[in-house]
């Protein structure tokens, strides 16, 4: 590879964040893909910090209401994410519960975390180590998908489970904040530009 | 086929050297992958993306899944449990089930075979960059294979409570995530663009 030790917005130059073509830095709108052209991510910043803030909110009723309330033959039970995780402890699938933990409560947890040691690395302009923090961006990028699971869990056992005053399950309240804090987390990774690491590192 | 990118995560620029099949191209100063070059893209994106369709429509109309209690059988199709969500009151949840497991995965396939075919016969459809701009974005949220991991969890979930019998859309669905995946695997999109971008 041939190293020009230079940045595209030091040559003038735009990249496409659709379709990587390279264009002169005036340029609005990609000729070649269509998609509007910025040097870096509009707003990127305040954006992410937004929708980082909005994520934590919906954090809480996530993990506190419930997720799903089952009923069976009169009885009603009501499980939260946590409570889930518990019940496959005890009922010995651990491997279940460790995929449970880890995609509904840590990766949510990781994944604001980092954005927001990103964030603050950017606004105080640390040096330290660039590379490896577009590597923690690059892994919550790949990972916060995977939070979804517990939603799809819930789709599922609402689907099966409904027979009547038999057995019943119905999705709780949790099902939309935990939803919620998914999708404004995959959001706020999108918004997020790190490019910016780098930006501090050229001055 | 060498050419000048500025990284997607650090801007730096850089030239892409001619790649071997299979080979890749990293960003020398974060490490980024720049560029992958995948053999026969093309064709094996088509015939992964036709065998995916062929089994988006089996897993969406054979049931799904069936559960056996007390001499009740309750049998339900992959939307069933969606539209019980939007019946208990969580439209938003169940559109977004919807959207991620079932529209956004059809509208990829659709808008690959819709650029692919032509530029195989090399011709550019119309509208065909904004196509493949838009499917480029829709590709990250398409959620089949968390939806896959989804149904493990459920099923052990559920098989102390009663006896659950798979049915052939369960098999149609597991092929299909791997038809999807095997598609984005041989899609070699910087090909697609530089193809795209001669036809204009
Ligand atoms: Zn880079």
């Amino acid at each position: 590879m041939n190293p020009t030790s230079l940045t595209a917005r030091k040559a003038n130059l735009v990249s496409c964040h659709v379709c990587h073509l390279l264009s002169r830095a005036a340029t609005t709108h990609c000729p070649r893909c269509g998609s509007s052209l910025h040097q870096r991510k509009v707003n990127s910043i305040a954006r992410t910090w937004a929708l980082l803030i909005a994520a934590c909110i919906c954090y809480i009723p996530a993990n506190v209401l419930p997720m799903t309330i089952s009923s069976t033959l009169g009885s009603k039970q009501t499980d939260t994410i946590m409570s889930g995780v518990i019940y496959f402890i005890h009922s010995g699938s651990w491997e279940i519960a460790l995929v449970i933990f880890i995609a509904s409560i840590f990766v949510p947890l990781i994944k604001m975390f980092i954005l927001a040691f990103l964030l603050i690395s950017i606004h105080f302009r640390i040096r330290w180590k660039p590379r490896d923090r577009t590597r923690l961006y690059r892994l919550t990028e790949a990972v916060g998908r995977w939070s979804m699971v517990d939603v799809y869990v819930v789709t599922i056992l609402v689907g099966l489970v409904h027979l009547g005053a038999l057995a019943n399950v119905d999705a709780g309240p949790a099902a939309f904040y935990f939803a919620a804090v998914v999708v404004i987390t995959m959001f706020a990774a999108e918004s997020f530009d790190p490019r910016l690491i780098w930006d501090v590192m050229e001055q | 086929m060498s050419s000048r990118i500025a990284c997607h995560e650090c801007d730096l620029l850089q030239i892409i050297p001619a790649l071997p099949e299979k080979a890749s191209a990293r960003c020398v100063r974060c490490g980024a992958v720049l560029y992958r070059r995948k053999p026969n893209s093309i064709n094996r994106t088509l015939a992964w993306t036709f065998t995916g369709l062929i089994f988006f429509v089996l897993a969406n109309c054979l049931p799904f899944l069936a559960m056996k209690s007390g001499g009740f059988v309750q049998e339900t199709k992959l939307v069933t449990g969606i539209i019980q969500l939007f019946k208990q009151g969580l439209p938003g949840v169940s559109a977004l089930v919807m959207l991620t497991c079932v529209i956004f995965p059809l509208l990829d396939m659709a808008g690959t075979l819709y650029v692919l075919l032509p530029l195989k016969l090399n011709r550019a459809p119309r509208g065909a960059p904004r196509v493949f701009r838009l499917i480029q974005h829709i590709r990250l949220w398409g959620m089949v294979e968390i939806f896959m991991l989804g149904i493990l969890v459920a099923l052990v979930k559920l098989a102390k409570m009663a006896e659950i019998i798979p049915g052939l859309a369960l098999y149609s669905f597991i092929a299909l995530m791997f038809a999807i995946a095997a598609a984005a695997n041989n899609l070699d999109s910087h090909l697609i663009w530089e193809k795209l971008g001669r036809k204009i």
